[in-house]
């Protein structure tokens, strides 16, 4: 996995990190049941950026991202997300849901609706879209992710890849300032891995804000601006992807490295 | 070269399998004979086949019809074997609306024909090209059932009208407005009585949404749902029946009123059977999603609801409808026997439906609810969007076997006293006329159950095979 699956060149000019911050987390901490997943987790993130978190399996990366848009409860510190801090007040999380696209490892799209109709759920229902504008603004995305002609199917007839392009796009109908990756290639052959990172290259190259948990090391020294690497629930180290790998810092950091890229 | 370097020239063309395996000897060979116990078992089954039907065959081609008592029918056989289905021609009527009213019949008919137009909009949603020629059929079939059970021409036109109203495609969607307005008029027509007791109690729904329409914007969904209840059940118990009483002395909606203690036979079993499954769905599901709830008593009381009712027997639940119930109740209560029964039914049936529906909640993989909790769907529109679509459909084999079960259980309200189609048996059996009479009767009470819960297991086929979305 050293090398990035896809060849497509990078333009890395519209990639600008402004001085705005989207993402604010404040020593936070969570607990499963007594096993203590996220320990001190302190992050901010910058409108623009694009983070990588990487990190051995069981180390909190997912829970980390999980915790931003709320699918995962934090019982300690701030997280702070656009300027609204995450609580149990309902509004606030519904608030920051709409701002927060995500996309799954297992894509979960809904397979009892068309492909169209994954993507215009939300905004009608929870924007408030009239169904048309709703449809025109699917198609886009689904233009965009390169499965317009496939609008009309359920989810259950196409390949992995293309689900989870539908999926990238589906989140990306509700017009999101922050993506969130769990691991969305980890799921897909390796024929497929390709269409869902150019998906995500291109996504980046419009400047959106995106953290990405991958094993895809590639992506993240082509695409990132910043590698985090999580070991027990903590960052371990964070850095630019080129320092990151080729003079990595932390003595687990380096093991990781050396397994990772090691073949 | 070396020897395991190898390189195809040219794909293989694709041949059809050899005759053997296709067509109808492939078939039997695949199916019926395809090992010595497999042959065996084939040539058991039709000796067995060959004698019931032997012994069965000649029984019912020596049918007769035209009798009226069963001697008279045994003079017409001269000793031979033969079923003697006179006693269905003599008592079907009997057999279909119990004691109700001869020359009222057409209400009850036009009820069940009725039904049919307040239920096709929700099971085909859009008809099917063979449905709509089926439809067809089921109205002049309707028609010439109002006919022979005499009907004045505005109950056949007000069938004739709602029929058709279903072709009409821009109709067809509104025509669901008729199955919510549905469970009104059957009352109105099976009980009789004056209209506008009907129509007050449908206005106490009226007045609580409009006042739900008017509070939910200024005060939030829970109090403008309190509220509307609230005033909802005063209207009911305080000004409901008076508003009634005014209105039917201004303009009089009657119909001769019919006791409930003259409803019976298959009517009565379709009643209940339609309401304790239209009822026990909803109920079931919010039972259902009551038992996944985190509210510590929500789910408390839904568990113990439903461990309860499915702990008990349906008959003992009758027995309290029917006897218990009126000593809890204050004194003077009239509270009807079919209604409660309707209820308990309904009760029954919905705590079966809610562990059924909860097996399709569970059978869900946790990321739909991330995917929707992350598309930023609150609970509701979770549940309604996602949810509840995927689960009922994973459910409806379940859901089917419970609404056949329910259906089929209607019989046992013979036994406090209802004389449904199996009571009627008995006391059909208790006429001098027909005492000794079995097979025939049960025979046909057998094939009529089976035509409707037939109909349902074919229909939820059809709509698992409707909702595929697989490859």
């Amino acid at each position: 996995m050293s090398e990035l699956a896809t060849e497509r060149q990078v333009d890395r000019s519209k990639m600008r990190v402004s001085d705005e911050v989207a993402i604010d987390i404040v020593n936070m901490n969570k607990w499963y049941g007594s096993f203590h997943v996220l320990r001190d987790i302190n992050l901010t993130v910058n409108r623009g950026e694009r983070i990588v978190i990487a990190g051995p399996s069981g180390s909190g990366k997912s829970t980390l991202i999980r915790c931003i848009n709320r699918l995962e409860e934090h019982q300690k510190g701030q997280i702070i997300v656009d300027g609204t801090e995450l609580s149990s007040d309902l509004k606030n999380i519904d608030k920051i849901r709409r701002e927060v696209g995500m996309v799954f490892q297992h894509f979960n799209l809904f397979p009892h609706l068309t492909i169209l109709e994954n993507c215009t759920l939300a905004p009608i229902w929870v924007r408030k879209m009239p169904r048309k504008e709703a449809e025109e603004i699917a198609m886009h995305f689904l233009r965009k992710v390169k499965i317009p002609e496939q609008a009309d199917k359920y989810p259950g007839q196409l390949s992995g890849g293309q689900q989870q392009r539908v999926a990238i796009a589906r989140s990306l109908c509700m017009k999101p300032r922050i993506m969130l990756f769990d691991e969305p290639t980890s799921a897909l052959d390796p024929e497929m891995i390709k269409e869902v990172l150019d998906t995500m290259i291109e996504l980046a190259e419009e400047g959106m804000t995106m953290l990405v948990v991958t094993h895809e090391m590639g992506f993240a020294r082509k695409v990132a601006n910043r590698v985090i690497f999580m070991d027990q629930g903590q960052i371990v180290e964070q850095n630019e992807p080129e320092e990151f790998f080729n003079n990595p810092k932390s003595e687990r950091t380096k093991l990781f490295l050396s397994q990772i890229l090691g073949h | 070269m070396s020897e395991q370097s190898y390189v195809r020239d040219e794909m293989l063309p694709e041949l059809p399998p050899p005759a053997t395996e296709v067509g109808v000897i492939g078939w039997m060979r695949e199916n019926l004979f395809s090992g010595w116990l497999n042959t065996i078992l084939t040539l058991a089954g039709i000796v067995i086949v060959y004698f019931a039907v032997a012994a069965a065959l000649p029984w019912f081609l020596n049918s007769v019809w035209n009798a009226n008592s069963l001697s008279e029918c045994r003079e017409i056989l001269e000793g031979e074997a033969g079923a003697c289905w006179g006693v269905i021609r003599d008592r079907f009527n009997q057999l279909m609306f119990g004691f109700y009213p001869h020359e009222e019949q057409w209400r009850p008919v036009l009820a069940f024909v009725l039904l049919f137009v307040a239920i096709a909009p929700i099971l085909f949603n859009p008809m099917p090209l063979e449905m709509k020629i089926a439809w067809g059929g089921f109205i002049i079939f309707g028609l010439w059932l109002l006919w022979i059970t005499g009907a004045p021409i505005l109950a056949h036109l007000a069938f004739l009208v709602a029929g058709l109203a279903l072709y009409y495609e821009p109709w067809a969607r509104k025509m669901l407005f008729f199955s919510a307005l549905y469970p009104f008029i059957m009352v109105w027509l099976m009980w009789g009585g004056s209209a506008w007791y009907v129509i007050s109690a449908l206005l106490g729904f009226v007045i609580g949404y409009l006042i739900y329409r008017l509070l939910e914007p200024i005060m939030g969904f829970l109090i403008a749902v309190i509220v509307s209840v609230l005033v909802a059940i005063g209207w009911w118990f305080f000004l409901a029946a008076p508003f009634a009483a005014w209105m039917a002395g201004i303009i009089p909606l009657e119909l001769t009123p019919v006791e409930s203690r003259k409803f019976g036979g298959l009517m009565l079993s379709v009643m209940l059977g339609v309401t304790g499954i239209v009822g026990s769905l909803p109920l079931g599901i919010v039972l259902a999603l009551a038992r996944q709830s985190d509210l510590l008593i929500v789910k408390t009381i839904s568990v113990g609801f439903i461990e309860f009712i499915r702990g008990v027997p349906l008959i003992t639940l009758l027995f309290v409808a029917s006897t218990l119930l009126n000593i809890f109740l204050p004194p003077g209560t009239e509270f009807d026997i079919i209604l409660r029964v309707m209820i308990m039914v309904t009760l029954f049936a919905s705590a079966y439906m809610a562990e059924v529906i909860r097996g399709g909640l569970a059978a869900l993989p946790r990321g739909q609810y991330e995917a929707a909790d992350a598309l930023g769907l609150d609970y509701w529109k979770a549940q309604r969007l996602i949810i509840m679509p995927q689960a009922l459909k994973i459910s409806i084999p379940g859901i089917v076997s419970t609404f056949i079960g329910l259906f089929k259980d209607t019989t046992l309200v013979s036994i406090i006293g209802l004389l449904d189609m199996l009571g009627l048996a008995n006391a059909i059996r208790a006429t001098t006329a027909w005492n000794g009479i079995i097979w025939e009767l049960y025979i046909f009470i057998a094939f009529v159950f089976f035509i409707f819960c037939f109909a349902m297991s074919r229909y939820s086929m059809y709509l698992e095979r409707k909702l595929q979305t697989g490859h």
